[in-house]
Order: structure tokens, then C-alpha cells, then sequence
């Protein structure tokens, strides 16, 4: 029996599991058309490497990372490429991204694979390396790559693999069925991950309320060290923070990752998927699905291909529209509103429930805090959600960071028992958000102030060598300046000359001679190059001149018709509209002036 | 009795010259140069260089603040500055003076370059040197530079710069503040 221990605070809300797991997984097969998001992990967008009209196969990468972290998108089944570009995408703000749209051809051919017998034989980067053109990533919900998460520093010894099965959020079974239908793949995905990584220990924490799950693995992994631990059920023993306090009585640093305490934890859905990465060559091209919720006919779990919409999703399993009155996507804890049902499943995506009024009802107004302190009782991280409520609500956002504010998790536990039903958790993220904006803005400023302060030293740099460059020059003629003088005294003292008189008029016959020799030099250069350049020199002068006033016409043209536009919408920016007209009707003019001026001088010349 | 008296008058005396000594050592040998509010400020500012509030960039705003100038001229930074300032240096928080400019949502310079004649007009006008060109030849401007100060749009020739507001993206979205709950009663009336 494996030793347990306890974490903090937790609830207890109603489960209504049972509402999934009495069908086996049903496959949800192919819909008319698919849309796969650029971006169903955390890191770089994956860039295409497909073009529109293209025919893909099935298994066939069709997205993938340059530079950054990030990993590939495949085709869920052969088809052709329909188009690229932005679409809904599951995301709580409700906004569209890339996306490639699928055309399925119906025939679900499948590219050449490459499965692996014994992955033994292979390097470990090689194996990583499958795993990330796989485009595997962490499949409960925050999608970072597997890939990178397998590779912990070197400093970093993982003593403790933990595969994570609690599942503790209500609804949600997807981990429940697949743990009891594909308990073989579980294992040898976790033999993988346990192979890469050489733990001491491997443990799969399951909570008490899933004992066909539990009973599953533990026939599964039969003859392995694997250990099948099981938990009591209280969310959010799912948390990784939670499940790895529960299972090894260490806590997670804070503002540190698992890795630091040697422990690292992966989802079920990951450890299926890096089974069939290896073992079948299979990519990341679909997942287990719930589909739950009182407005639904025939709930339960599918497996599902990545970026088949919601909509037909919600067919399959019986969607009675009169009924529904919210779709959530995730689970009722930490999951979000869905406003569109064209959205895609994406890797990250495990439950959409389909609630009826009755069953999730929309919140009660808020109230005012009356200071009873179950919010701090239930919070899984000890941290204290009055105090930073408070802050989040008068936006002082630098005390509820010196608070731990980024210690909390999301779990939505404190909203739950909040009796005066204060959305305290939406408080934290929207702080969370704001002090995360306010950072990436602190960056840029700190870098335009670095730039200007760069620029005004390169400019001062300019300004004194133009200023020493003056100053020589300056010293270069009063030095020469001061040798001519005192050549002509030498030669006057010398007597060369008799008399000073004649001294300078021999000066002044010099520089006579000089000038003269000059002028005939340059009469000479002109002679030779005068009249053939300067006609040609002129003649694409007037082109320019006379594009730029055509230009400046047209300009003018334009921007009076939108005046006119403008004026007859009653725009607020008449004003400046007409500003850029009279600017413009300056530009016009002084175009055809120039262009007059150039026609007067080339006329005469011709 | 005297005696006593002198002797704590003298010991007295010695420890002011002693430690006034080593105050008044102290003060040149670990003097601090420059004002340090004026960093403290400059810190607080946008850094947009813009010189809408009537200064050469944001540094010399931020000395003349320091010197107990207004703070209420910097329309990029708008009310989030103003009352960083106004905690940083306990004053009262105005409202932007409206005479130096509005606040606006964050912009970004963009040049239509196939009307751009390379001028260099606007390399020389951007105070963080975010535009990329050479004479006769095409420019482009440094997105993630530009500051969107405003400051290369006017010099332009050919008018092909424009100011184009960056609008809020999936990758940039973040959380909203929860909105305060209408009252249970206006509730039941909006349901029924």
C-alpha cells in the first residue's frame, strides 16, 4: 500500500460522472470538414508547410516549428487542403486564429508510418524526437510539449514519474475511460516516458472513485514496479501540485516546476499518445472526448479526431437545442463559456458539457465580502483569496503579487463555497492578465529607452566629430595663414627683393599668373563637356517633376471625394480631412510652379 | 561640580567634531551623482519619446518633473502614469492635460513602401531608431521598435507613413475585471 499524504483545503462537489461512463468510447468519425488551429500548445505557433488545393494523407504533417518551442500539426484523415486562415478557435476570449481547413475525401488513407518493436535499441533523443514530430503535448489542458517536459536540465534528476489519473474536476471521465478501455497503452506509454527518464519510483495516482480504472491498470501493469495509487477523492487532487503532494508529501517551490523536487507528473491522454508515436508511428491526431451535460441524449466519451468542430460533435450525442442553455468547454471548475459551437477540438480539449438551465445556473449577483474566511479554508495553496481579492479589486496589483498571487492555480475552488458568490477566481486572472501585460509593456519601454539613449550618444559622437573636423580644419588655415607670412618676411630679409614694394607686386604678379591659368583650365573643361549632358540632364527633371504633379493631383482628387464623403456621413474627421486638402492643394501648387519654372529655363536652351 | 560639567561638555563637543567629520567625509566620498528621482521617474514614463509634453524625449520630462513640473503631460502613458507618479512623489493626481493630447490605444508606425522615395526623413525624425532604409531606397519601419510617438509621419514627403492601432490579438488578450453584479432584484427582472 503506498503511503499518502494530505494537501490543504479541497472541496467536495457533486460528481455527475456516472452521466459519461456508462457507454464505451464511441468513435465520432470523420465530419465533413476539419479545422486545425496553428497553435493547440503552448509556445510558437507551428507555421504551415502545405498549401491550399493540396492532397494530404492521413498522418501527414501538415504545420510545423521552425524555431522556438512548439510542435507539428498532422492531418486527422487524407483530404485536401480547403483554406488557411483565421477561424474561431477554442480560446476563452472567444477570438479567431490560423487555422488549415481540411477537406476530408472520405477514403482516410494513411501516410507511410514507421513504428518502432523496441524502443530500446534507440537513443533516448531519438525517441524524443519521435515524440515531437508526433506533435505530442501535454494533454490535460495546458498543452505544453511532451517533448521538452521529457527532457528535464541535467541538474535535474526525476526520481519520481507520476502518471496522472485523479481526473478530480466533475464531469469530466475521458481520463476514466481511457484508463479502463486502453489500460495497455497507458502502461507502455508510461514504460516509455519511464525509460527516457529513469525514475526511481513510477506511480499512478488514481482517485477512489474510479475502481474499474484502477482495477484495469493494475492488471495492466502486472509484473511491472508500476505503482497504482489510490487517492481520496477531493478536488482538485488533479492539480499536478496537489496530486504530487498527496503522493510523495513534497511541495512544489514556488514560482518553481515539479522537475526542482525531482518529480514530474504527465497526463493519461499523453502517455496513450506517446504509445502510439512510438509503437504504431501514429501522430497526435486524436483524443478521447466527454461530451456531458443534462441537455444531451446520449452522453458519453468519443474518440475523436483533432479539429472536428463542436457542432457535429454535439450532433452525435444527441443535442436536444430546446434544452441547452450553456456550453462549456472543459471542465465546470476551470473550463469556459463556449459562445460559438464552430469552434475545433484541439489537443487540449477533454470535456464539452452541454448544461441545461437547472443544472449549471447562470451566478447569483455579486455581494460584498463579509469576511468569513471559507475561502481560505478551501484554497488548495494556502494562499489567502480575501487579501488578494481586495488588491485585484482596487488594482493593486503589486501586492497581491507579494501575496503569491502567481502561486494560485485556478482551481476555482474559493468561488465555490463563496457564500456571498463573489467570482473571486475571474479577480485573479484578470490580476494575473493586468500584471503580465504591465511586465511585457515594462519590457518594451525599458528597450525604447536603451534605443534613444543610444541614439542620443550616437548623435553627440556625430556632433563632436563634426566639431573636431571644424576645428582642425580652422587650425590647418591659420597655420598656413601664419607660414605664408612668414615665408614673405624670410624673403623680404633675405633682400632677394630690395624693397617691400616689390616683393608684393612679384606676390600679386604670381597670383595674376595663377588665376589666369585657372580660368583658361576651366574654359578648356567646359569647352569639352558643356553642351551634350545638359539637355539630358533636364529632360528627366521635367518627367519627375511633371509625375510628381500628376501625383499631387491625384492625391488631391482622392482626398477631396472623401471630404466630400466625409461631409456627407457628418464623420468627426471632416476637419482633418479638410486640413489634408488644403495641404494638398499647397503640394499641387507648388508642383505646378516648379514644373512652370523648369519649362521657362529648359525652352530657351532647345 | 564644575569640573563634571565641563567634562560633559568637552566629551559632548568631541563626539560632534568626531562624527560631524565623518558625516561630512562621508557625504563627499560616497556623493551621488545626479538626482535620483529623475531615474525613478524616467522609470514610471512610457518611453514613447514622443515629446508631446512639450520636452525632447522622456528624460528631460522626467528631469523637469523632478524639478516640480506637471505631471499630468504625457498623454501615451494617460491616467496608469499619472497615478504612478502621483503615488511616487505623493502628490495629488490630475487629469491629462488635455492641451498636450488625448490618450490613445497603443500605435504602430507603417510605411506604404511602394509609394516610400526614400527621402530618409523619417530615419532621422524616429527618436529610437525603429526605421530601417537607405537613401533611395526603400524604408520599413522596426514594428516591435516603434514606440508609435507620431514623430516620423509629419516630416514625410510623400505622406506614405500611417498610424495604424494595434488591435488586441488572441496571443495579447488577458482577462477582463469581472463586471460588479447588478442587484438580485434587477436580476429577477431581467430573467422574467
Amino acid at each position: 500500500m503506498t503511503q499518502l499524504w494530505n494537501f490543504s483545503g479541497g472541496i467536495h462537489p457533486a460528481e455527475h460522472k456516472q452521466l459519461s461512463t456508462t457507454r464505451a468510447i464511441q468513435a465520432a468519425g470523420i465530419p465533413k470538414q476539419l479545422v486545425l488551429p496553428l497553435q493547440q500548445h503552448i509556445g510558437e505557433p507551428a507555421e504551415p508547410v502545405v498549401a491550399v488545393g493540396d492532397h494530404v494523407l492521413k498522418g501527414q504533417k501538415i504545420a510545423d516549428v521552425s524555431h522556438g518551442m512548439g510542435v507539428p500539426v498532422h492531418a486527422p484523415t487524407s483530404g485536401v487542403i480547403e483554406s488557411i486562415g483565421d477561424y474561431p478557435v477554442p480560446h476563452p476570449s472567444g477570438m479567431s486564429d490560423t487555422c488549415i481547413v481540411l477537406k476530408p475525401d472520405g477514403k482516410d488513407e494513411w501516410c507511410e508510418r514507421y513504428p518502432i518493436s523496441d524502443y530500446r535499441k534507440l537513443d533516448r533523443d531519438q525517441v524524443l524526437d519521435i515524440i515531437h514530430s508526433a506533435g505530442v503535448a501535454g494533454m490535460g489542458g495546458a498543452g505544453f510539449p511532451t517533448y521538452i517536459k521529457l527532457k528535464p536540465r541535467r541538474d535535474r534528476k526525476v526520481d519520481t514519474l507520476i502518471l496522472n489519473g485523479a481526473e478530480c474536476e466533475p464531469y469530466i471521465t475521458a481520463d476514466d475511460m481511457t484508463m479502463r478501455e486502453k489500460a495497455d497503452e497507458v502502461v507502455a506509454g508510461l514504460k516509455v516516458m519511464a525509460w527516457i527518464l529513469r525514475p526511481e519510483r513510477c506511480v499512478i495516482g488514481i482517485e477512489d472513485n474510479k475502481p474499474e480504472a484502477a482495477a484495469a491498470l493494475r492488471e495492466a501493469s502486472q509484473g511491472t514496479k508500476i505503482e497504482i495509487a489510490i487517492i481520496p477523492t477531493k478536488y482538485p487532487s488533479g492539480g499536478e501540485k496537489q496530486l504530487i503532494q498527496v503522493l510523495t508529501g513534497m511541495e512544489v517551490p514556488s514560482g518553481g516546476i515539479p522537475a526542482d523536487i525531482g518529480v514530474m507528473c504527465q497526463n493519461i491522454g499523453t502517455a496513450v499518445a506517446v504509445a502510439r508515436a512510438v509503437f504504431e508511428g501514429t501522430p497526435l491526431i486524436a483524443r478521447i472526448v466527454t461530451l456531458t451535460g443534462e441537455a444531451l441524449g446520449k452522453p458519453g466519451n468519443f474518440d475523436v479526431l483533432l479539429g472536428t468542430p463542436v457542432d457535429y460533435l454535439l450532433e452525435q450525442a444527441g443535442l436536444k437545442p430546446d434544452r441547452v442553455s450553456r456550453l462549456v468547454l472543459g471542465g465546470p471548475m476551470m473550463g469556459y463559456t463556449l459562445t460559438t459551437t464552430t469552434v475545433p477540438v484541439i489537443k487540449t480539449s477533454n470535456c464539452i458539457i452541454a448544461a441545461t438551465a437547472s443544472e449549471l445556473p447562470a451566478p447569483p449577483p455579486e455581494q460584498a465580502c463579509i469576511r468569513c474566511g471559507q475561502c481560505a479554508e478551501v484554497c488548495p495553496m494556502e494562499l489567502l483569496p480575501q487579501q488578494l481579492f481586495w488588491h485585484a479589486k482596487a488594482a493593486e496589483f503589486e501586492k497581491a503579487e507579494h501575496l503569491n498571487l502567481f502561486d494560485c492555480i485556478d482551481c476555482g475552488a474559493c468561488s465555490y463555497v463563496c457564500p456571498s458568490s463573489i467570482p473571486l477566481v475571474q479577480y485573479y486572472r484578470y490580476a494575473k492578465g493586468e500584471i503580465r501585460m504591465q511586465r511585457a509593456e515594462q519590457l518594451k519601454s525599458d528597450r525604447a529607452r536603451e534605443r534613444f539613449e543610444a541614439r542620443q550618444e550616437r548623435l553627440e559622437r556625430e556632433q563632436q566629430g563634426k566639431e573636431l573636423r571644424r576645428k582642425e580644419r580652422a587650425k590647418a588655415a591659420s597655420e598656413a595663414q601664419t607660414k605664408k607670412k612668414a615665408e614673405a618676411e624670410k624673403a623680404a630679409a633675405n633682400g632677394e627683393a630690395v624693397d617691400e614694394r616689390a616683393a608684393t607686386s612679384a606676390l600679386v604678379e604670381q597670383a595674376l599668373a595663377r588665376k589666369k591659368a585657372s580660368t583658361k583650365a576651366a574654359q578648356a573643361q567646359q569647352a569639352h563637356t558643356a553642351t551634350p549632358p545638359e539637355p539630358a540632364q533636364e529632360m528627366p527633371d521635367m518627367e519627375v517633376l511633371e509625375k510628381q504633379f500628376a501625383q499631387a493631383q491625384a492625391k488631391l482628387e482622392t482626398m477631396q471625394a472623401m471630404l466630400e464623403d466625409a461631409k456627407t456621413q457628418q464623420a468627426d474627421n471632416v476637419e482633418k480631412l479638410e486640413r489634408a486638402v488644403a495641404k494638398n492643394h499647397d503640394r499641387v501648387k507648388r508642383a505646378e510652379d516648379a514644373l512652370a519654372e523648369a519649362q521657362s529655363e529648359t525652352q530657351p536652351t532647345e | 561640580m564644575w569640573t563634571g560639567i565641563i567634562i560633559a561638555v568637552l566629551v559632548l563637543l568631541g563626539l560632534a567634531l568626531v562624527f560631524g567629520g565623518l558625516l561630512g567625509f562621508a557625504s563627499e566620498r560616497f556623493r551621488v551623482e545626479g538626482n535620483p528621482l529623475v531615474e525613478q521617474i524616467d522609470a514610471l514614463l512610457p518611453q514613447t519619446q514622443c515629446g508631446q509634453c512639450g520636452f525632447p524625449g522622456c528624460r528631460p520630462y522626467a528631469e523637469s518633473i523632478a524639478n516640480g513640473d506637471a505631471i499630468n503631460r504625457c498623454p501615451p502613458g494617460g491616467e496608469s502614469t499619472i497615478k504612478a507618479l502621483a503615488d511616487l512623489l505623493d502628490v495629488e493626481p490630475q487629469p491629462l492635460d488635455a492641451e498636450h493630447g488625448v490618450e490613445q490605444a497603443r500605435r504602430v508606425a507603417v510605411i506604404r513602401e511602394d509609394e516610400c522615395i526614400g527621402c530618409t526623413k523619417c530615419i532621422q525624425a524616429c527618436p529610437v531608431d525603429a526605421i530601417l532604409g537607405a537613401a533611395k531606397h526603400m524604408h520599413t519601419v522596426i514594428e516591435s521598435e516603434c514606440t508609435g510617438c507620431d514623430l516620423c509621419v509629419e516630416p514625410c514627403p510623400v505622406d506614405c507613413i500611417d498610424m495604424i492601432t494595434i488591435e488586441p490579438d488572441i496571443r495579447g488578450w488577458v482577462w477582463t475585471q469581472p463586471k460588479a453584479g447588478v442587484i438580485a432584484t434587477d436580476r429577477q427582472e431581467a430573467n422574467s
